[in-house]
């Protein structure tokens, strides 16, 4: 199990922005180590992200996203105390899911 | 597939990667694989099966002029359009262009802040993805003094 997410997720005029630090290494496959082999690719593929339980936002990313992903975006009509969840999959079929509330 | 032409200038090589692409998007999961293995934005673009695709003063995109390591670029693009099906983030000279792409549901603003790898000095290209297939973009040249590969 990766590293936990940190989720901030803050209200006003009607609408939350959400801020996401993800824990991962998103290895592109291009790079080399000290021996010279490439390291195999391994990074996030797939990032959804709900509110109160529906998924408003789907996302499909490849190895050019940074390593610990930062994604911001967001939420409409969300107010202080809702609930946002956040999830991701990586090509080797590791998951990881965190919830935040909305402040 | 199409001719690559490495020499083609940013707007012809957009425009000529939806020329003649007679793809629609079938299943989203299915195209947007293919669009992640292109190792064109003209071949991303077509396995998206996006239509016909101009410049928009609609479309936004901020990020450093300069940067200092290209292993990580902060990106943010947005759109002020109704009727937006999809942002992608597209990095012209990084070997895999495709670097993310968001479905915008109903229930977001069509606005992202994301970080980017980028091999080397590129262009890169936010595409909003309207409902009636329009895809048009915002380009903002970004100069690496450090790639993000080969370290």
């Amino acid at each position: 199990m990766a590293d936990p997410m940190r989720i901030r997720a803050q209200a006003s005029g009607g609408k939350a922005t959400v801020r996401i630090l993800m824990a991962h290494e998103m290895e592109s496959g291009q790079r080399k180590d000290e021996a010279g082999h490439i390291a195999p690719a391994w990074y996030i593929q797939e990032v959804t992200a709900s509110h109160n339980g529906n998924t408003v936002l789907e996302a499909e990313w490849g190895p050019g996203v940074s390593k610990n992903p930062y994604l911001q975006f967001v939420v409409k009509g969300a107010q202080a105390g809702d609930t946002i969840g956040v999830r991701w999959k990586d090509n080797r079929g590791d998951t990881r899911s965190d919830e935040a509330t909305v402040s | 597939m199409p001719s690559r032409r490495q020499a083609l200038s940013h707007t012809a090589a957009l425009a000529a990667l939806l020329a003649g692409t007679g793809l629609f998007p079938q299943l989203a999961r299915a195209s947007s694989k293919q669009a992640f293995d292109a190792r064109t934005i003209q071949d991303a673009m077509a396995a998206l099966g996006a239509g016909a695709l101009s410049e928009s003063g609609d479309v936004t995109l901020s990020g450093p002029d300069i940067a200092e390591n290209g292993a990580v670029v902060p990106f943010a693009f947005s759109t002020t359009l109704p009727g937006v099906r999809r942002l992608l983030l597209l990095v012209e000279k990084n070997p895999v262009p495709l670097v993310a792409l968001f479905n915008v549901s109903a229930a977001v603003e069509p606005a992202f802040s994301i970080r980017a790898k980028l091999a080397q000095s590129s262009s890169v290209y936010a595409v909003a993805v309207m409902d009636d297939g329009r895809a048009l973009y915002a380009r903002k040249e970004i100069k690496v003094t450090l790639g993000s590969c080969g370290t």
